[in-house]
Order: structure tokens, then sequence, then C-alpha cells
């Protein structure tokens, strides 16, 4: 393969990164979720392969096989077994204003393009262009957490900005340093097991995963 | 000793005594154990002051870790207040077993997280690589997070999902800042890890790209920002500090906000350096300000004690952030000089707030009375820390404020009125929430009880020596870390 | 060969008009197979109209000149439209002086005056049919633009001749900005062409009817003619769809032997679009009435990410 087709492989593999973060945006069906971010996960592996193919990187092969095992395998696994034991495998979540929704993520793309000018303009790597959609993947998880409601679907969020930002350092600097890139592992993984926990206290004290029924710490009584 | 064992032992203890207590928190020795633990950690720490004190910055453990005078000087408080705070919180967690509000496995997982949590933050201190520096504050959030639910009441649950949420959004921010960051290092020092070492970042800072860089800030501002609590991006801290257990509010207050601050500032010196402009340190006045602003007026509407607190630890995280970004000789002493001077007052504070809320079992002011002759260690101590935290003299935080206000007065004096409204606002609020408190008739749904007197006195007592009398090597110190934030 | 660009489009014309059953009639067909039903044949759309044709027009009382002009006007569209889509050969006399916007604007012309004729009689059906019609249209119209926008972008041109060579000869496999354009257009010729889920064709229900609802009022030859157009608005939308993303074969000299390949390669590709056409149909639902703004809105997306990803990966 030469440089050129890889390069332009990488490009469609972050458009289909976008893709997917806008399908999460608007999926309703925590299941499909999930699925829909294993894929991102999937995608995202296979791009940090092709990257550190083209840039000769051998460290990159590490970090897209961690990603795959992390966010492809352990990760949708773990929000599997929860759904199951919490019982919410068929609810499905309402969602204000999709239109809305899609076009203020577009705006965050056309946004994320404009800020990262500067970084595309000095790069020289192959995979400059794909930050921005990085950065937009970022954002749309952000999104994805202001306008969810439901415990499951913010952490999914939360990951796929994870899976946002791994993307970024991917593609501005063909990835962190390994000893970075692991510590990022570990925490998600801490992580993790964290909103695990949290799941299960929140079902029991709210009798829901609504985090809308959380509002009693306001500031005026 | 050499320096590298010097920092083994001080990120080893906690580490260890975190794993031991893991297994055994829930025994009848648990609190010593974790008293004894903080303070061997304690000792390491002094025990590195002072080999840097002598002997000037220096690297260890092959290139990972960097002390110098500005993170030495905060791993000692941290060291000392988490010490102190392990004694507190031996007669303050008995007693919130014996009200059945954490069981066996709470205790267990309390102190094992406070050890983790301590490892947390030293590590991001120490470490040279901003990378780890990110990996340590997550870690540091993440042991954090489920402390804040340890009494898994509803309202203890939402504000630690809050937390969770909230600091996990900020942090990510900030790992972007950092990636750009590494973007920027990358073109000069070259690929690999040595690119997100301080020590070389800090060397070629002149040859950093400044857009990016000033990109980066951006993003290592909301990122850290969170974290230190700055407004508009503080909502999770009142609710954090106020649901958990008292002690780690007072470790959140009085050293979780420092670190995440110390992240910033780090972080700003090297955007400077790029950049050769003011742009970062006005936006961090501008943050510094608008905090000291909002968190002074919130202090007036407050019903809930250790809600009251975290908003004055807002504010004065506000103060300290401005003075960092008003940058100069004089106001970064001051700052330097508040961010010690604040953790003592605010975690003494809390543990007086802990005290009195376990002799009313309640967190509500209107319900708090008489502590003067309920209690006048706690009363006294409540009062004097008020005084200080205000900033009376002759306590620390009088100097440090007045050197930040001269300070301003003289680089920015447009923005003095608003700093004086902000720390008149607080100064009247405060003053008038405590007095109520501590005076008057003792209520007779008060229970009088045994208290901590250590940690109280001791912390005071430095607030009170370090604003009459500042001792040499403290100064020399604060200035060494003066010249190095240039 | 002499006047050939004026007999290619000639030859495309009645390509057009004599294809378009005939593809109705194996998307039919194939749905008939899909569900375990006895076929009709895929002749059986011409029988239709050949049915239609010798009946009479019953016009009702107030029916007024838009009522009787639309059907021509549909019509005669239609078969403009078929002048400007290079099917066999991108050398089209009509294809130099219209682009792609004036094609999007032909349809728009046939829809304005169908929903004018709906609304003409005065019954509900008609009026209802019209109004949804009307916001299917402005919310599939926006995206269609897009989508098309999106091609010329990556192609320089909105000459759809000039875009279908351009795409012919370029090199790129993997074009992101392509893909996404793509699959907006797959929605929006769902949409436009009042396909499963946007609408059933092959229902009169009054609740899930939109463009059925507008010609209720039509019979004989009107009916037809409308039909007809129909029809051909379906094979427009496919042969624009080869040409835009698939443009493999269409011939750009106008010789007989590149016209004949070209017709074998369409027959090809409209084979297969039929198929996945069905797969479509049959896999999903139709949806209700409101879930369209979402279904519509994922086209607008699709197509906008498609010219932002012009821009920002390539």
């Amino acid at each position: 393969m030469d440089i050129e087709t890889v390069a332009s492989l990488s490009s469609f593999l972050a458009a289909l990164v976008l893709l997917t973060a806008f399908a999460m945006l608007v999926q309703k069906r925590i299941y499909s979720l999930i699925h829909l971010f294993a894929w991102q996960g999937l995608l995202l592996s296979a791009n940090t392969a092709v990257v550190g193919y083209v840039a000769a990187k051998h460290h990159l092969y590490i970090s897209s096989l961690l990603t795959l095992s992390l966010k492809v395998v352990l990760l949708p696994y773990i929000l599997h077994v929860l759904i199951h034991r919490l019982k919410i495998r068929k609810e499905i979540e309402t969602i204000v204003n999709v239109p809305m929704t899609m076009l203020i993520g577009l705006a965050l793309v056309i946004f994320s393009y404009h800020l990262t000018a500067p970084v595309r303009e000095l790069s020289s790597l192959v995979t400059r262009s794909t930050l921005a959609v990085a950065l937009a993947t970022v954002l749309i998880g952000l999104l994805m957490m202001i306008t969810r409601k439901h415990a499951v679907t913010q952490i999914i969020g939360f990951l796929a900005m994870e899976n946002g930002l791994f993307f970024a350092a991917t593609s501005a600097t063909y990835g962190m340093p390994l000893v970075v890139e692991l510590g990022v592992a570990l925490d998600i993984l801490i992580a993790a097991f964290i909103f695990g926990i949290f799941f299960f206290h929140i079902n029991t004290a709210f009798d829901s995963l609504d985090v809308e029924k959380m509002a009693k710490l306001k500031e005026v009584d | 000793m050499s320096t590298s064992l010097m920092l083994l032992i001080l990120l080893s203890v906690p580490l260890c005594a975190a794993v031991v207590l893991a297994f055994v928190g829930d025994r009848r020795l648990a609190p010593e154990i974790n008293i004894l633990g903080s303070a061997a950690t304690f000792a390491a720490g002094l025990g590195l002051a002072l080999e840097v004190y002598e002997v000037g910055p220096m690297l260890a453990g092959g290139n990972f870790f960097f002390v110098d005078a500005f993170n030495v000087y905060l791993s000692v408080l941290t060291s000392f207040v988490s010490m102190t705070t392990a004694i507190f919180s031996r007669r303050y967690m008995r007693r919130e077993r014996e009200h059945g509000r954490v069981g066996h496995v709470g205790m267990r997982f309390y102190h094992a997280m406070f050890q983790l949590f301590i490892f947390a933050m030293l590590l991001c201190l120490l470490t040279n690589n901003i990378g780890v520096l990110w990996i340590a504050m997550e870690l540091a959030t993440l042991s954090t997070v489920l402390l804040v639910s340890l009494y898994r009441t509803p309202t203890a649950i939402e504000a630690a999902w809050k937390y969770f949420i909230l600091c996990g959004v900020g942090i990510s921010q900030a790992l972007f800042g950092t990636v750009l960051l590494y973007f920027a290092a990358e073109k000069v020092l070259g690929e690999g890890g040595d690119a997100l070492l301080w020590t070389n970042l800090s060397q070629v800072s002149g040859q950093l790209e400044p857009t990016v860089l000033s990109l980066a800030f951006v993003f290592l501002m909301v990122g850290y920002g969170t974290k230190v609590g700055l407004v508009p991006l503080h909502n999770w801290l009142p609710d954090a500090h106020s649901e958990g257990p008292t002690p780690i509010s007072a470790v959140l207050s009085g050293l979780l906000l420092n670190i995440a601050l110390y992240a910033l500032v780090r972080c700003k010196v090297l955007v400077d350096g790029s950049t050769h402009t003011h742009r970062a340190g006005n936006i961090m006045m501008g943050f510094g300000l608008l905090s000291i602003l909002v968190a002074a007026f919130s202090l007036l509407r407050q019903k809930d004690i250790k809600r009251m607190f975290s908003y004055s630890s807002i504010e004065h995280m506000g103060i300290a952030t401005f003075a960092f970004g008003l940058g100069g000789p004089i106001a970064t002493f001051g700052a330097l000089l508040h961010m010690l001077v604040h953790s003592l007052a605010k975690s003494a504070i809390f543990f007086t707030v802990g005290h009195a809320s376990q002799m009313h079992r309640t967190q509500e002011m209107d319900r708090i009375k008489g502590l003067f002759r309920g209690n006048p260690l706690v009363g006294w101590g409540m009062m004097f820390g008020v005084m200080a935290i205000v900033g009376m003299p002759p306590f620390g935080i009088f100097t440090s404020e007045f050197l930040i206000l001269t300070a301003t007065i003289k680089d920015a004096p447009l923005m003095t009125p608003f700093l004086l409204l902000g720390l008149g606002v607080a100064f009247a609020a405060l003053l008038r929430k405590v007095q109520p408190m501590v005076a008057g008739e003792v209520p007779d749904y008060q229970k009088s009880m045994k208290v901590a007197h250590l940690p109280v006195v001791l912390h005071m007592a430095l607030v009170l020596v370090i604003g009459v009398y500042l001792p040499d090597f403290l100064s020399q110190w604060f200035h060494t870390a003066v010249e190095l934030l240039k | 060969m002499t006047g050939g660009p004026i007999l290619t489009e000639f030859l495309q014309i009645m390509l057009l008009l004599g294809a378009a059953p005939l593809f109705i009639g194996w998307v039919r067909t194939l749905k008939c197979w899909a569900q375990s039903r006895d076929t009709a044949g895929v002749f059986q759309p011409y029988r239709d109209l050949a049915r239609l044709f010798t009946k009479d027009v019953v016009l009702a009382e107030n029916a007024s000149w838009i009522f009787r002009f639309t059907p021509y006007l549909v019509f005669g569209t239609a078969i403009l439209a078929g002048g400007i889509v290079p099917m066999l050969s991108t050398d089209l006399p009509l294809g130099l002086s219209a682009d792609v916007i004036v094609l999007v604007g032909l349809f728009a012309i046939s829809r304005f005056f169908t929903a004018l004729a709906g609304m003409d009689i005065g019954t509900a059906f008609g009026g209802m049919g019209s109004s949804r019609e009307m916001m299917v249209a402005s919310l599939a119209e926006p995206a269609m633009l897009m989508a098309i926008f999106t091609v010329s972008l990556a192609d320089k041109s909105t000459s759809l001749s000039h875009i279908a060579e351009v795409a012919f000869s370029s090199q790129a496999l993997l074009k992101p900005s392509l893909a996404f354009a793509f699959l907006a257009f797959v929605l929006i010729t769902l949409a436009e062409t009042g396909r499963i889920p946007v609408d059933n064709p092959s229902t009169h229900l009054e609740l899930t009817m939109l463009h059925e609802a507008m010609i209720l009022e039509y019979s004989g030859r009107h009916l037809a003619l409308i039909e007809w157009a129909g029809m051909m608005k379906l094979f427009l939308f496919m042969a624009l769809g080869s040409a835009l993303f698939f443009p493999w074969g269409i011939d750009k000299s106008g010789d007989l032997s590149g016209i004949l390949l070209a017709g074998g390669l369409l027959t090809i590709k409209l084979g297969v679009a039929g198929v996945v056409l069905v797969l479509i149909e049959t896999g999903l639902a139709k949806m209700r009435l409101f879930r369209l703004t979402e279904f519509l809105g994922s086209a607008f997306l699709m197509a906008t990410l498609g010219m932002l990803s012009f821009f920002i990966l390539e």
C-alpha cells in the first residue's frame, strides 16, 4: 500500500467515526447505543493500526490492540452486563428535538474545523486533517452528555469523548507516549468500575437511572 | 539519603497504606494505621524539602520525577494537611460509624481511598511528565468520587454523580490541551516521552508555536479550571464538598483545589514563555475575578454550613488564580502564600464544622448554636478560622491578600474595586453567618462530644505564625518559587 | 455519426418513457417474490397505463384550469429532466444549457403544481396530501441540494455531464464526502419518490397517504400521465444516482457501441438498484409522519457532513 491510499483510508475511517458519533447522538435504544460505541472503538482501533503502518510507529499497534480490547470488547461487555442486571434492556429514551441536536452537532463540526486550523497548517503528518474530526467527536460526546438524561447514556457520551481524545492524540501527534496511553487506559478502566457501582447506587436511591430525578441539590430552596 | 529514595518513600507509603487499609480498614486500629502512614509521608516530604532547600531543583527516577521549590512546598503542605486530617478523621469517622452512617465496607473503602487520594495528589505534584500529571489528576478525582457518595443518601449520590460527570468532562478538555501541547513540543524536542517532560518543555518554551499553545491553554484552562472550581465551571464543587464526609471536604477544599491550580500554573508558565504576551494571565485573571465575585455573593444565600465554606473555597481559589494571572513577583509571592494559608485555615474550619455538625446532627446553620459555650475549642476554632479566612489581621491570609491587593493596585488598578467588593462581601457574609452559630445559649439538642484538638490548634497556630512573622526559610522558598514562575 | 448528440438526446428520452414502467414492474415483481406472493409480471405497469388511457376523464365541477393543466406539466417536466440526466451519454445538448440545480427546480415545479391541483378541488384529502407533500419537500429539497453541492464541489462543476465525466475518470476510491453524499441521496430518493419508509406507494389508506392523497381526484388519461411521470421520476432518480456516484460506462463520445454499452450497464445498475430498493422497503416499516423530520434531518445531516468532510478531510 502506498502512503496516499493509506492516508485516504485513514480519512475514510475518520469520516465513519464522525458518522458513528452522530448516530450515537440521536440513537434512542440503549442497546444499539452500546453497539454503536463498540463500532466506534473498532473504527478507531483500525485507524490507529493504519496510522501506525503509514508512520511506521510500532507503539501505535499496541495502542490499537489496547483500544480493541478495552473499547470494543471490555467496556461494551461491562455495559451489557450492567444493563442486563439493572433490567433496562428495553428502555427507550426520549430525546428532545432531534433535528436541533443534529444541527448543533453540525455547528460543532464546523467549530472544530475552525479551531484546529492553526494545527493543520503547522503539521506535516498525513493524518493532520483528521484532528478536526477528533475534536468534533469530543464535542459531540459532550453534547450527548448534555442532551441525554439517562445515566447510562451519559456515561456512553463520556466514553465517546474519551474516544475522541484518543483519536486526537493519534491524528495530531501519531499518539501520545506509551506511558501516557497506558495511564489513560487505566483511568478509563477505573472509571468503568466506578460508574458500574454508581448505576446500582443511583438505581437503589432513585428507583430509576433517569438523572433528571436527581434535583435535590439546588442553590436556593 | 538520596533524593530518589526519599521520593520513593514519599510515594510508596500512601500507596502501600492504601493496599493495607483496603483489607484492614474496618479494624479497630485502622485509623492509627492511617495516621501513621500519613505521618510517614509527611516525614518523607519534610526530608525531601530539606534536600531541595539545600541542593536546589533536581531530577529523580530517570527524569520521571522533578522537584523544585514550587512543588516541594506543595508536597509538604499536602502531606501535612493529610496527616492532620487523618488525626481528625479518627474520632470523626468513629462517631459516624456509631451513628450508623457507614458500615464495614464503607470504612475499608474510606481509608483505602483516602491514602490513594494522597498518593494521586503527590504523584501529580512530583511528576515531571505533564501527561502523567493529567493521569494523576484524573486518578485523584476518581478516588474521591465514591468517597463523596459514601453515605449513600440520595443527595450524596447526586453530588458524587455531578462531581464524576462534570470533572470527567472538564478533565477531558485538559487532555486535549495536553495533546496540543505535545504536538507543539514534538516539533522542537522530537518524538517520544521526552517531549512531555516539564524540565525539557520549560527550557524550550520560547520556541514552541504560540498559536498552538494559546489554543492548548484554552483547553487546559477549562479542564484544570473545572477542578480548581473556577466560576462558571464550579457547579460540582459546593455539592461534592458538602455531601461527603467532612475529612474529605477538608482535603478536597484544602488540597485538591491547590493541586489543580498547580497544574494550571505550570501550564501557564509554558504558554507565557511561548507567546510572550499576557494573554494566558488575562484569561486567568478574568476567571479568578469572576469566581471571587460570584462566590462572595453566593455566600450570602447559603443555609448549609459545609456548602457555605465550599463557596468560600471557590472565592479563595479565585483570589489565587487572579494573583497568578496578574503575575509579577509580589502577586505571585502573594498567591503562593495564599495557597498555603488558605489550605491550613480552610481545613481547620472544616474540622470544626465537622464536629459542630456532629454535635447538632445537622449541617443546617439555623440549627447550629451556642458553640462557644457548648464546646469552646470548636466555637473558638471556628471563629478564629473564619476571622482568618476573611482576611483579618494578624492571620496569614491578611498578609497574602494584602500583597495581592497591593500588586493589583499597581498593575491592574481597574480591577481593584471589584476585588475589594468581592473581599468585602465575603467578609460581611461569613461573619454574619458564623456569629449566630458560635454565640448564644446552648440548644437542648446539642450533644457534647470529644473532639480532636491537635489538628485545629496546629493549623490555626501556623496560620497565625505565618501572619505575624514569616520565617526566613519560608520566604526564601517562596522567592525561589517566584523566580521559577516568572 | 452525424447529428449524434440530438439523436442521443432523443434516444435517452425514449428510453426514459419506455423503460420507466418496466423498472417499476421489476421492483414490484421483486417485492412480490420477497413476500412470496404471485406476481402480475414485469409488464403490468404498461397494461395499467394503457387501461387508464382508454378511460374517460371525470372532472369535478369546480375544477379549474390548474387541475387540467397539471398532468401535462408534470409529464413534461419529467421528460425535460430526462434530457438533462446523463443516462446513456454525457454528450447532451440540453445538458449543456441546464445543470443539476435546474433539475431540482424542475422537480420543484412539478411538485408545486401537483400540490396546487390537490387543493384545487377542495376535498379534504387533497389538501391534506398537499400540505404533507410540501412538508416533506421543504425538508428534502435542502438536503438534496446539499448532497448535490457536495458532489459538485468534489468534481468542480454543477453540470451533470461534467460531474459524470470527472467522477468517471478520477481515481480515488474512498472519498468520505462522496460516501456521505451517497447516503444522503439514498434517503432523499426514498422521500422524493414516495417509497417506504416515507410513503407507501401501494396503499390508499387515508392516514398514511402522502402523494396518493393529492392525486386522488384524477382519472383517465390525466391519472395515466401523472402515474407515468411518477414512474419516470423514480427512474430518473436511479439514473441520477448512477450518474453522480457510479458513472461507469456512461458514454462520452456519442458513438453507437458506446451507447449500447452504456445501455447495458444501465440495465445492470438499475436491476441492482431495484434489488436494493426492495430490500430497504421490505426491511423497514413506514414511519409516522412526524418522525419524517428526523428521517429527512438525517439526510440533511449526511449531506452536510459530506460537504464538511470534503473541506476537512480532502
